[in-house]
């Protein structure tokens, strides 16, 4: 079983290395024949290691020694329980299916195995990202992902916009890992291993243990620890406010925005807070900043959804509002319901982001959705799969979405800490929102009037079975996934890997409630989220296909919140001049005045100007002539003579 | 036994023999002879070496492999070698980086190819020296006769305004060592007559004294290192720099300062490092902070590593005065790690130089389309220079960031900004030499790199993920050493 595990993330790294390596010399074809039987290994390995985990066997333990240092160990190891089985299975299934879309939406692009080889390395590093044991390696998959998802957004280099735009998912996920690095130098500091079995069983020693970090001022180290490994988890799943790089994100090919930026990596710190729960429930001020930060992060940005009419950008901003419950959860100590969450919504995103993939091949690579309209009858196999995953995203009973949103949105009902109120509006609310502009996204590209040109339109037709089979297969558990909510999020799957403390115990008390996932969708008729969605749906129908001529008059009217909504809050402009702007001028004023002026001007070349000035003075004395030298002669004898006599 | 073979001087002298016998070959019309001797005398060089890692006893942390012979009797100067786990690695390194060199050099240069490749020899065998020296007045003599090699190369084969550049840092660090000579003649007199490094590192001296010595010995490292704010001359020396010349300079000599740091400064003025241990973070801070924000600015593309190198080496000194595991041995990767891959940024720089005669910025742009090979490689170290986990430039970055923590949140805080502020400048240069649409017609007539320069990078990439991955046989021959200078540090002299 353990040469199992190492096949894992071994396999896709071999895929990786044939396509990057030799893909010049193999070609297209035998490069995503090599990634993809790699990826397929690595699910059929994941899919046999989940059973035994289904059966109890888990496992931790190490396979090299990285480093000793002082008194420390750091290892590469893994740790394999129901946490990152499950996160194994996903990744590697949706993997695997971007990975054969990717034949028909890459085809003929000169870096075809270029794509081949990034993807199959991110699979590698999310696998290490998962099934680390330690925050070491943790952190290494963390900044691997972060690496290939930067090779990706540029993957078309020449693009501008590309290129600007990895370079920002890059740096500003660096300000994330900044926090989280030195989380994790805290954490050493504190437990003296970066182990998890090891510091988890240490936390509560340290509970009470305080620091200051500004005199005066004294924190619970516990605190400390979790709001800096938070950052790292804002910047890789995209929390306000380092959510910027995600919608620019966009710019890289859409396989990998379903891959990378929707299904997977971007919920990786959502996978790393569940996977410290043991910490992060000992610290009520975390779990409160975590409920906020997720709060903001869900309502604001799907309103920014609203207003988007590139097809990938509304399906962005919605991840990242979907990002935000997850986060929600974490902080109502639900982090069962926010893995469940992460599962089902990494079916239907990729289902959607796929779809839109699908639709803009169909487009000629046009992303508008208002030139498009009336697709429905040309492509109805990307149809009916978006339309399943819009129902699961709106959340409509039946569907993987409506389970893992209702348990989140209950467990944050009854969780009792402070912005729990904030939280719960925030999630509630945007229960209509999302439904708006998920059917807003459908019924403008599906429905009504095709409004492309009549050369497109000419073209259109349904995408070659490489593109659609992936729709299909992750369609079923778009819908299915969410009937595994009783065991997976009531039930003690996950027991052994999650720790809630009794009082923030908000799923227990859903769990008592719990009567199968019939009783809950017959109950979920009778509450406020079921009758938001259902009026999300109607007003997305009204809108924007009855009465498509009310839009323009809302935006006319309500001009300045369309403005602010368009603009993304201005965040991006901020950052642009506080930010790049102030550090370039600071980096400027620093290098023209302290080092050119002041250390190399005033001092080095001072000083050389020093010596040539004193040199000049002193040579005055020299003049050669022999009554000046004779003169100072006698002046000197004369002053030594009057000294020596009195 | 190899103990009693003279192995180091062996390390020494061949280079500086072959270097000699490069010089023999005379004019240009013997340049291909002079080329080959180079390279046979270079690889030899190194082999030679190879035995002091695998003969080394990581379990103690005396020196090993001493050579022990009279020089001067009336002064007590000795011929007195030997390494420990902290020397062991750096002549390693020195032996490892000069084949590359020579090989950078094999096309470029074309004017009196035999005094450049035997001044690289003659410098690599002195720099051996340095790190192999245990007597006081053998190591400021090799000291010194390093800077002669480096001076000429600057000074003959280097840009435009080469003289400016190598008289600068001629004079800078010849200053700066001036005061270390003074530092030892003191010592002499106190140890009552001896230049023996590992008897002054027994001399109690008071803590005054120990000021004055530590002071003299800063002026000489700093500057070498170079520290916050005595780093200017380096800016200017890799501008006008050959390529060899900078990656010799940029891999090895900086690190003849953070050896001095840690061969004299920190062992025979233990109470003196404790007592400026906050200004020499402070410095270090700076470094790190200051410079990556001035690096970001650079229209230079050499410029902007040489800062890069700056805010890297700040690592170096900062882990130094942690005064704990975590540091000094992170330090001491750092230094390992940065001499491969600001090597290996330099050398990339070089590439492009060699195709373009530029070195700025805004004269390159979409590379990438025609040089794909090329910047493949220059991706992997530009991230190895960022500080990506699996570079080499991780570990050294990382295992100081935790010792810093141990000290103080806030030292870890500042150094850990580098996190942000080394992608920045490393990135935002990647993304306008390398990528974009094709800039102008001088990028459209690029090609990709030779098998030669594969080769260079290609074994350069394997070390930078070697060590990434696996830094822990680096680690493992300096723990007793470091250990036991750990020890001796927190042990009072006074």
């Amino acid at each position: 079983m353990q040469k199992l595990y190492l096949l894992v993330p071994l396999a896709p790294l071999v895929g990786a290395l044939i396509a990057g390596l030799l893909g010049r010399f193999i070609g297209p074809v035998w490069s995503h024949r090599a990634a993809i039987l790699m990826v397929f290994t690595s699910l059929v390995a994941s899919l046999i290691i989940f059973m035994d985990v289904l059966e109890g066997n888990v496992f931790n333990g190490s396979v090299y020694t990285w480093l000793v240092t002082g008194d420390t160990k750091f290892e590469i190891g893994f740790l394999i329980d129901q946490l990152s089985a499950t996160m194994m299975v996903v990744v590697s299934l949706v993997s695997l299916m971007v990975h054969i879309y990717t034949i028909g939406y890459m085809h003929g692009d000169p870096g075809y195995q270029r794509f081949f080889s990034y993807i199959s390395l991110f699979t590698f590093s999310m696998m290490m990202l998962v099934m680390s044991n330690n925050f070491l390696q943790l952190f290494f998959g963390w900044e691997a992902v972060g690496l290939v998802s930067y090779l990706l957004i540029g993957f078309w280099y020449t693009r501008p916009t590309a290129i600007y735009a990895n370079m920002k998912a890059f740096l500003v996920n660096r300000v994330g890992d900044f926090g989280f690095l030195l989380g994790i130098a805290m954490v050493l500091t504190y437990f003296g291993t970066l182990d998890y079995a090891t510091v988890f069983m240490q936390a509560p020693g340290i509970v009470d243990e305080k620091i200051e970090l500004i005199p005066g001022m004294s924190w619970l180290v516990i605190t400390v620890i979790c709001i800096l490994l938070f950052i790292g988890a804002m910047g890789k799943s995209a929390q306000f406010p380092l959510h910027v790089w995600l919608p620019d994100s966009m710019e890289g090919p859409t396989p990998i925005s379903a891959l990378i930026h929707a299904a997977t990596m971007v919920t990786a710190g959502i996978f790393m807070v569940a996977r410290m729960s043991p910490l992060f429930e000992l610290s009520d001020t975390a779990l409160s900043v975590i409920l906020v930060i997720g709060g903001i992060t869900t309502l604001f940005m799907a309103l920014v959804a609203v207003v988007q009419n590139d097809i990938k950008r509304v399906v962005a901003y919605s991840t990242l509002s979907q990002l935000g419950y997850m986060t929600v959860a974490l902080g109502a100590s639900a982090y069962s319901a926010a893995i469940f969450h992460l599962m089902t919504h990494a079916f239907f995103k990729a289902v959607l982001f796929l779809g839109a993939g699908s639709v803009i091949i169909a487009m000629h690579h046009e992303q508008n959705m208002q030139k498009m309209g009336g697709l429905k009858s040309y492509m109805p196999i990307t149809y009916w799969t978006m339309f399943i995953a819009a129902l699961a995203s709106a959340g409509v009973p039946g569907f993987s979405g409506f389970f893992s949103k209702d348990a989140i949105i209950e467990a944050v009902h009854f969780a009792d800490i402070p912005g729990v109120g904030f939280a719960y509006f925030c999630v509630l609310t945007t229960v209509f929102i999302t439904a708006l502009y998920t059917f807003r996204l459908i019924f403008m590209t599906f429905h009504g009037q095709p409004r492309m040109d009549a050369h497109t339109k000419e073209h259109l037709h349904e995408s070659p079975w490489v593109v659609t089979v992936p729709l299909v297969i992750l369609a079923i558990p778009t819908i299915a996934a969410g009937w595994f909510i009783g065991p997976i999020v009531f039930g003690d799957y996950f027991d052994n890997v999650i720790h809630v403390l009794p009082q923030h115990n908000a799923i227990e008390k859903l769990g008592a409630e719990f009567t199968g996932i019939g009783g809950m969708m017959v109950h979920a008729l009778s509450t406020a989220p079921f009758w938001l969605s259902t009026a999300g749906i109607f007003t997305a129908w009204y809108l924007y296909s009855a009465r498509t001529d009310l839009p323009g008059k809302i935006k006319a009217r309500c001009g300045a919140l369309y403005t602010l909504l368009d603009r993304k809050y201005y965040i991006d402009e901020l950052y642009s001049w506080l930010f790049a702007g102030g550090t370039r001028a600071l980096g400027t004023v620093l290098w023209k005045y302290g080092d050119v002026k002041l250390i190399d001007g005033f001092f080095v070349n001072g000083a050389a100007r020093a010596v040539v000035w004193t040199a000049a003075l002193v040579r005055q004395c020299q003049t050669g002539y022999i009554y000046h030298y004779a003169f100072t002669m006698i002046v000197g004898i004369f002053v030594i003579l009057t000294l020596w006599l009195y | 036994m190899l103990f009693e073979f003279p192995l180091l001087s062996l390390i020494i002298w061949l280079p500086i023999l072959f270097g000699i016998a490069v010089f023999a070959t005379g004019s240009d019309h013997n340049a291909p002879l002079a080329r080959w001797i180079s390279l046979t005398g270079s690889i030899l060089g190194f082999l030679v070496a190879v035995p002091l890692y695998t003969s080394f006893d990581s379990a103690t942390a005396a020196m090993q492999f001493v050579e022990n012979h009279t020089w001067f009797e009336r002064f007590n100067v000795n011929y007195h070698l030997g390494v420990d786990g902290i020397s062991m690695p750096l002549i390693l390194l020195n032996c490892f980086i000069t084949p590359l060199v020579i090989v950078a050099g094999w096309k470029v240069i074309q004017e009196r190819v035999s005094q450049y490749m035997g001044a690289f020899l003659i410098m690599s065998g002195i720099v051996n020296g340095v790190f192999a020296s245990l007597d006081a007045i053998l190591f400021y003599v090799f000291w010194e006769a390093s800077l002669i090699p480096m001076f000429l190369i600057i000074g003959i084969w280097g840009g435009p305004n080469r003289v400016y550049a190598a008289i600068k840092f001629f004079l800078y660090t010849l200053l700066g060592s001036l005061l270390m000579l003074i530092a030892f003649i003191y010592l002499y007199q106190t140890s009552g007559g001896s230049f023996s490094i590992q008897d002054y590192h027994e001399l109690a001296i008071p803590l005054t004294p120990q000021i004055l010595i530590f002071v003299a010995f800063l002026l000489a490292f700093a500057v070498k290192v170079p520290m916050w704010p005595v780093h200017t001359w380096l800016p200017d020396a890799h501008v006008e720099a050959p390529t060899g010349g900078s990656v010799v300079l940029a891999a090895i000599l900086l690190k003849l300062g953070g050896y001095g740091f840690l061969r004299f400064s920190l062992p025979i003025a233990p109470d003196a490092s404790h007592y400026l241990a906050d200004m020499m973070i402070m410095l270090s801070l700076i470094a790190v902070v200051y410079i990556g924000l001035i690096a970001l600015m650079q229209a230079d593309m050499k410029k902007l590593i040489a800062y890069s190198s700056v805010a890297h080496m700040g690592f170096v000194t900062l882990g130094f005065f942690l005064f704990n595991a975590y540091g000094i041995e992170g330090a001491m990767v750092q230094m390992i790690s940065h001499g491969f891959i600001s090597g290996a940024m330099f050398l990339c720089v070089g590439v492009l130089y060699d195709r373009l005669h530029s070195r700025q910025i805004a004269d390159y742009g979409g590379v990438v389309n025609k040089m794909p090979v090329f910047s493949a490689f220059f991706m992997l170290f530009a991230m190895a220079n960022a500080g990506l986990p699996g570079t080499s430039g991780f570990v050294g970055e990382f295992m100081v960031i935790m010792g810093a923590i141990k000290v103080n949140f806030w030292y870890a805080f500042l150094a850990a900004t580098t996190l942000i502020f080394g992608a920045a400048y490393t990135l935002w240069m990647y993304k306008r030499v390398i990528f974009g649409a094709v800039a102008n017609p001088a990028v459209e007539e690029l090609k990709d790199i030779s098998k030669r320069e594969f080769a260079l990078l290609a074994i350069l990439a394997i070390m930078v993920l070697w060590f990434g991955v696996y830094p822990y046989p680096l680690t493992e021959v300096m723990h007793t050493t470091v250990d036991h200078l750990l020890v001796h540090v927190s042990n009072s002299k006074l």
